[in-house]
Parts: C-alpha cells; structure tokens; sequence
C-alpha cells in the first residue's frame, strides 16, 4: 500500500486531517474546488463560545499546510475520478485543476490585478452582501494568496474567445484586427503571470487513503417563502451576518444594512429557518444555529450597543462546554431578548421588514418592525455529494450526508476500505467536533499505513516470496 | 370549446356579476360555460370532521353530475372550487370513503370527475399571451393587486392550482390584460370568511388592513376570485360604514372576470358592476 | 392554576374524542407557535390556537369555553405553515363538534343583524351556520 492520503475537501476538517497525516511524516494530497483553502470557517468573524477571531485562530494552520513540505495542496480542483486497484487496494486518483488563467508559479500575491480590475460582481464567498473583482482571492488572508481569474465575466476573455470563435468581426470597422478588450490585469502585473491560454489541468496521483471532509452548504432562501424566499432587501441568512461582522468583509466589519448602508436599531434572528420542519424544509436540527445566533446577537450588540436584538426560537440547544453559560450572557451581557415562537410570515414595509412571530411563554403574537432580519437557515449536505458517494461507492443518507458504517460507534469510518469521514459532510456540527473527528479520521489513516507498513516488514523479513501483502 | 360549468348559489343571487361577467368573457374567448344540469348549493365548507360524511354528499352529486358532462367541471367561486376539489381529491384518495359514500347518493360517483377553477383553464388551456391577443382595451395605467384569499389555493398539496405564498395566477391574468400589477403582503391573508355572520367586526378590521396595506402599495384597484372576499374587502369601505379609510380613499374590489370583460371590449352590460358598494366607474369612465 | 395530570387524562375519553374526529395526533405538536404566529384572527382571541391544542394535549376540557374556537375561520394559514403537517383547523373543527354535542348551537338566527342578513352573499351564512351549529 501507498503511505499517502488524499483528502477532499480543505475546510477546517481536511486541514486538520491532512496537517496530523503529514506531521506524522507521510504525504497528503488536499484538493479543494476553491481558490483558497478554510472552507466556512474562513467567512467566520468570531467563533462560540470563546469568541475567537476565526481567521486569527485558522491562519496559523492554514499557513501551515501552505508551507508543509508534506502537503501537496491542489486548490480550485476537483477530484473527478478515483479507481481502486484490487489487489494493493491502493486509489489512483484524477484531480481536475480548473483553468485560473493566472500562473501561480510566477504570482507574488501582490494583489495589483486585483485593485486594477475594472469590474466587480456578486462574491459566493460574500454571501450577496458584496462585490469582488473578476480577478480576485477569497480574502487577505488567503492560503495560496494567488488569484483567479472568473472567466464567465472576465471581458478579456469572453472577447477573446468570440474573436478566436468567429462571433465577432476578426476586424475593426477601421480596418484594424479585432483586439480582446480590457487586460488590465495583464497590463499591471509586475511579474507577466496572467496567462490567457491557461487550460484545465489533469493530475494523477496515487494514494492508499482517502478522507471525505466536502462540508456543508446553507439552505437557499428561495426555499422558504414566507420568509421572502430571498428577495426582500435586508433579509440575509446567518453566513452572510458573519461577513457583515467581519473585519475583512465588505463593510470592514461595520454592521450596516445592504439596502442602504443604515446602522439597523432592531434586528430580528429567526431560529430553525427550514430545520425541525419536515413539511417544508429538513425534519433535522441543524445543531449549529442556537450557538451561532446567540454569538451574532451577541457580536451585533458590541458593534451596535444601541441596538436590540431579538431571537425568536422554538427550543434553545445548548449542548457544548461553556455553551449555556454563552446564551445566559447574551441575554444577561447583551439584553438579547428571546421570543419563544416560530415566525409565520415576513415582509417589507417601507424601509423596515414586519416580522409576524409569536411568544408562546407569554402567549401573544408578536410583531416586530425590524431593520434586519439574519435567518438561521438549515445546514444541508453538498449539492454534488451524490456525485461524491458514487465516485467513492459510499453511502448517502436521505439528507444527502455522508453514512458512516456505523452512526454512534464508527463515526469516522465510511465502510469502504481505506476510506474515511470526517466534519460537516457527515451532517451539521460545530468546529471543536469537526476537529476532533477530523484528527480521528487521521488516526484511522495513520494506524492504517502503520499496519500496512509492519505487514511488509513482517513479509520482508520471511523472505517467503509467495506471501503477498494484503491491505 | 365548451366547458361544464358551476356557478354556486351566491353567484346566482347576490354575486350575479361575477356570474354574468365570468359566462361573457368564456364565451368571448371560446370557452362557453354551459351550466350544470340540476345542481345545488355544494355546501360552503369542506368537512374537516372525520365523521363528518353528510356534508360530503352535497359536492359528490356535483361530481356526479361533472361525469355525466365529460368529466369535467370548472368554477368560478373560490369557495365552491375549494369543496368540490377537495372532495374530490378527498374520494381519490379514500376508495373506502368513496364506496360509502355512494350508499347515499342516488347515482355511484366513480371517483374520476376533474375539478378546474376558470383561472387554470385560462392559464393551461389558453394561455396568457392568447388571452392577451385578445385584448382589445387594454388597462394600461390601472394599478390593480391581486387578493387571492385562502381557499382559491389553500391546502396547496390538496388544491394545487398555484404556489400557496406566492402564487402568480392572477398576477400573469391581469397582467395579460394590460394592468400595472401591484404585488402586497397581504394578498395570502384571509378576509375574514364566515366571521362575518358571527363576528362582523373582524372581517372590518381584517379588511382595513388588507385593503389598507394594498393602497400603500400604490393599488387602485382589488381584484379578486371570491365573492365573500369581494364582500369583505368591500362591505367595510360603503359610504356611511368605512372605518379608517379617508374619504375618496376607497378601493373598488372588483372580480378579475369583470376586468376581463372590460379589456376583451365587451359591452357594458356584461361587466356585471351593480352592487358593488365602492363604485368600480370611475376607474374605466375614459375607455370606450 | 395547578393541574394533576394523570394517564386519565392525558389519554382519556376527551383526548381520543379528539383525536379520532378530528383524525390527527396532537402530541406530534412541539408547541412551535407559527399557527398563532401567522393567525389573522389570533389578534382577538383569548387562548391562541397553540395555547389550544397544548391544552388539548394535556386532555384540559375547560378551553372548550374559550372564544378561540368560534373565532377560527379556517383559513388554513396555520396548517399550511405548521412544520409538523399537523391540521389544526380539524382539530378546531373537532372542539366545536364536541362543544355543540354538549351544549348546543354556538350560532342563532337572530344574532345576525337582518340588514347584514341581507347584504351578506349566501355562502356566508351557510359556512357561518354550518361551523356553528350542529
């Protein structure tokens, strides 16, 4: 067997994973289909219940995996095909690495394109509440610090492209031949790394373990309609108050609306936005959200202590160490006012949002005249991670989350030999558990080339030539 | 084409215009309702008791009677949309219900009858921009806000005409007519129903806030598929009787079949305008 | 208020009643409150309709005498956004069959004003008088 890893999927759980296999002294291969590596927790501001800043607590790992001369780090890549050899059970594995138009070998991570490209659109990583360059990096802190370039709107590109493909005139209307426009990053980059001809690139490694660590998406607004379905101004979800709060968002950590940039007086976080709701979202509990919305509120009233927050919540979950004694502060610290009741329905009135709720504890309906509302959506497996299963022969459950070979007592073990699990693609949970199973996975790997490696020492040492190895 | 048609008491007598309107503009379009024969009040409730099998009776003569005429039935009013439909998903689905109900009807109903209301035969048979072609006197500049009520489209997994928070039926009708379309917040939020024999105070007051929340929103005009929605909507604001709404304020709550009328270019007659207690006139008095 | 409750009561006569007129489970409620949250009526109501059926569930009869059930309107609001699927417009239904079986109409003729008997469209008073009375 091949004492080297792969693990897909670099948030929190692969860096983990893949920093304890490579600090044993074997090699990892972590692929992830971002430009940067830090998955969610890089869009964090502060993490519960110690309120840790998240990228100051994730840096110095991420720099490390960076810089870790067992780590081969392959980032806006996906792995597109994994083939077992039966007999050594070892993956050959085809990793997809997408065209950046940019090469990263020459790259300093001088940022200049970036400042120098003309046209910003809607940033994922943003979550809708700001812009990035079409030439761009996930953040300042990202890990590798080179950029790509988004060619769906990048000018010079689709223009090139219409060029080379005859949609356009080859020449001017002066008689000039046609030139792609704009190039400004090109123009500015001090070391010539923009490359336009850059293509997809296939890599074939060969592994004996792998570690699914893909993570989690948030639930699309436009599942829950009485809540806007995502299109009433200043209804955000629990990701996107995170880059609000956060210093290197797009207000530099300022709490202001998106609608018009106003400091919000009265903001309203609704627990269980599709969770524990299996008529019309997921029947789970997505675990995370009490302990995220009690941190926003919390955060909300250190930016604004004018302010007031709300939570309207069914239950509060606060299972962790130290968790209940967090949601005690944020109502005795902060004056976070807990409504105990579902929200039926919420719209926009003029410059506020109505939120229709009820308190069940002092038996009214309440209704609410908000500035903000931050919905604690359902945390839902991967869209592709079918795709992923299929690829693996792993099993999916009905929510699309990775099955372990056994829920309680193999959590990190997927059933297929050499193959293992680890973080939020197994379904919602919090960062010091994603850790903890991530550094499980590892040993699993660990203890899996450690055997491998006694085997062939015990075959070695025989000298017995028909005794094969058996992984 | 000719569809089996339901009017329902309360379109005979005291909604006569949605009536008149509705069986104008079918036959404008070449959809001519052709009445059921020998119908009857359909109940105005669907049972929600599981014991409950007399009040079903009623709606499942009507389908009954949708057999006999190709196994189809179409309706204007909401409410009789909603029993008939339900009923008839209610037998569908119950084959046991089904074969006892049939032990009090005169002829054995077998289950398969459709149930359509106007506005689906108009958006999957039709088609919005047939409709449009149509439009002869198109409403450009009425600001009208669709109210679609509840049981036009509640419960959503039973009724299915449309999306129960955000439906767009009526939206796309008027908008294929021509109107400037108002969408508000309270277009979902009952009028009050039946509360207005026991507890009249509450459809006023639900009312203020409708019709309230679709003037804020620009609205000049309500348009609705119900006639104890139209009544609701409308009763409140008749002169001597409107509470909370300044004078001159008021917003005629009209069938979206008389707004049909008028844009298909059919004559006066047909609007069916009496009776309403906010005067729709004056929203047309420029057209021809 | 101290309430014993007691397997008699929490599963009792009146809990079955319930249950099997109205043909739903009432502990599958988790006392959410989206019904009451999104109730157009629940602003006049003395018990709101969670408060109701938690009641129900506990098997306490004495919310038979409330408003909440004959303010109702069947709107369905409530079950189309409870998370459970859980119909409460059945059970409302079936506290007022249960409440009229007891004690008679909730509804006369003569409590409506004749000027609105007259102007009201017809449905209304046969939805009214099919809720309310017996």
């Amino acid at each position: 067997m091949i004492d080297r890893a792969l693990v897909i999927g670099a948030g929190i759980a692969g860096i983990q994973a893949a920093l304890d296999i490579a600090n044993s002294g074997y090699e990892v291969v972590l692929v992830d289909k971002e430009p940067s590596i830090g998955g969610h927790m890089a869009q964090l501001s502060e993490t519960f219940p110690t309120l840790d800043c998240s990228q100051c607590i994730m840096t110095p790992r991420t720099v490390e995996v960076g810089h870790h001369e067992n780590i081969q780090m392959y980032t806006y890549s996906q792995v597109e095909s994994v083939a077992r050899d039966d007999l050594t059970g070892d993956f050959s594995v085809r990793i997809r690495r997408r065209a950046a138009y940019v090469n990263w070998d020459l790259c300093t991570g001088c940022g200049v394109c970036q400042e120098k490209c003309p046209f910003k659109v809607e940033s994922v990583f943003e979550r809708g509440i700001g812009p990035r360059k079409v030439v761009y990096t996930l953040s300042p802190q990202a890990v590798p610090n080179k950029p790509v370039i988004d060619a769906d709107h990048c000018r010079y590109l689709q223009s090139k492209w219409d060029i080379e493909a005859g949609r356009v005139p080859a020449v001017t209307k002066k008689g000039k031949p046609a030139k792609p426009k704009c190039g400004a990053c090109a123009k500015f980059c001090p070391t010539g790394a923009i490359d336009w001809e850059q293509q997809d690139e296939i890599f074939e490694e060969k592994v004996g373990a792998i570690i699914v660590a893909t993570g989690y998406d948030l639930l699309p607004q436009s599942r829950l309609k009485e809540y806007g379905a995502g299109r009433v101004p200043d209804v955000i979800d629990g990701l996107a108050f995170e880059r609000l709060l956060s210093a290197s968002g797009p207000t530099a950590g300022q709490v202001l609306r998106p609608s018009d940039g106003q400091v919000p007086r009265e903001v309203v976080f609704v627990q269980c936005s599709g969770s524990r709701d299996p008529e019309h979202g997921v029947a789970y509990c997505s675990k995370i959200c009490c302990m995220y919305t009690a941190k926003q509120a919390i955060l909300y009233k250190h930016h604004v202590p004018q302010g007031q927050a709300y939570v309207f919540y069914i239950d509060v979950r606060a299972g962790g160490k130290g968790y209940e004694e967090f949601l005690n502060r944020a109502q005795e610290e902060d004056g976070v006012v807990y409504l105990r009741g579902k929200v039926s329905k919420l719209f926009r009135e003029g410059d506020k949002i109505i939120v229709k709720g009820a308190d069940t504890l002092s038996n009214r309906t309440i209704e609410i005249a908000a500035d903000l509302v931050v919905l604690a959506t359902s945390v839902v497996s991967r869209a592709d991670s079918r795709k992923v299963a299929e690829m693996l022969g792993l099993n999916i459950d009905t929510d699309g989350f990775f099955s372990p070979s056994n829920e309680e007592f193999s959590p990190v073990e997927s059933g297929m030999p050499g193959i293992f699990l680890a973080g939020a693609a197994l379904g919602p949970k919090d960062i010091p558990e994603t850790v903890a199973q991530a550094s499980g996975a590892a040993a699993k790997v660990l203890s899996l080339f450690q055997r491998s490696k006694s085997e062939r020492k015990q075959v070695e040492g025989v000298g017995d030539e028909a005794r094969r190895v058996e992984c | 084409m000719k569809f089996a048609y339901f009017p329902g008491c309360t379109l005979s007598t005291k909604a006569v215009g949605y009536d008149v309107s509705g069986r104008a503009v079918a036959a404008a379009l070449d959809m001519t309702f052709e009445e059921l024969p020998d119908w009857q009040c359909c109940g105005a409730t669907f049972p929600l008791a599981t014991n409950n099998t007399m009040a079903l009776i009623a709606p499942t003569r009507m389908l009954t009677r949708a057999q006999e005429a190709d196994n189809h039935v179409t309706t204007l009013c909401a409410i009789c949309y909603h029993v008939l439909k339900r009923t008839q998903v209610f037998l569908e689905r119950d084959p046991e219900a089904l074969e006892r109900i049939n032990w009090f009807t005169e002829e054995p109903y077998a289950g398969q009858a459709r149930v359509s209301h106007f506005l689906e035969l108009l958006r999957d048979e039709l088609g919005w921009e047939a409709l449009a072609e149509r439009v002869t006197h198109p409403l450009t500049g009425i600001k009208v806000a669709p109210y679609y009520g509840c049981l036009l489209l509640r419960p959503e997994n039973e009724i299915g005409l449309d999306d129960a928070d955000e439906p767009r039926i009526l939206h796309d009708c008027l908008a294929a007519l021509g109107c400037e379309v108002v969408d508000f917040p309270y277009k979902v939020e009952c009028c009050g129903s039946y509360l207005a024999v026991n507890k009249p105070e509450l459809p006023e007051k639900l009312s203020q806030e409708i019709v309230g929340s679709a003037r804020r929103h620009g609205a000049q005009a309500i348009v609705t598929a119900c006639p104890l929605c139209q009544f609701n909507l409308d009763y409140p604001q008749r002169p001597g009787g409107a509470k909370g709404a300044p004078a001159g304020d008021e917003l005629p709550v009209l069938y979206f079949t008389q707004l049909m009328a008028v844009a298909l270019g059919l004559k006066e007659d047909v609007w069916g305008m009496e009776g309403h207690y906010v005067d729709p006139s004056p929203l047309f008095d420029d057209r021809d | 208020m101290r309430t014993r409750i007691s397997a008699d009561l929490v599963r009792g006569e009146f809990v079955v009643q319930i249950e099997t007129i109205s043909g739903e489970n009432l502990l599958a409620c988790n006392q959410c409150g989206k019904c009451s949250a999104g109730c157009p009526v629940a602003f006049s109501m003395d018990l709101l309709p969670s408060q109701v059926l938690r009641l129900a569930q506990l098997g306490i009869e004495e919310m038979l005498g409330s408003q909440t059930i004959w303010t109702c309107a069947s709107c369905l609001t409530c079950v189309a956004r409870c998370p459970k699927g859980i119909d409460l417009p059945r059970i409302m239904e079936a506290l007022r069959q249960i409440t009229m079986e007891r004690g008679g109409n909730c509804l006369e003729v003569d409590q409506v004003s004749p000027e609105m008997m007259g102007e009201m469209p017809q449905l209304a008073l046969i939805g009214g008088f099919r809720k309310f009375t017996t």
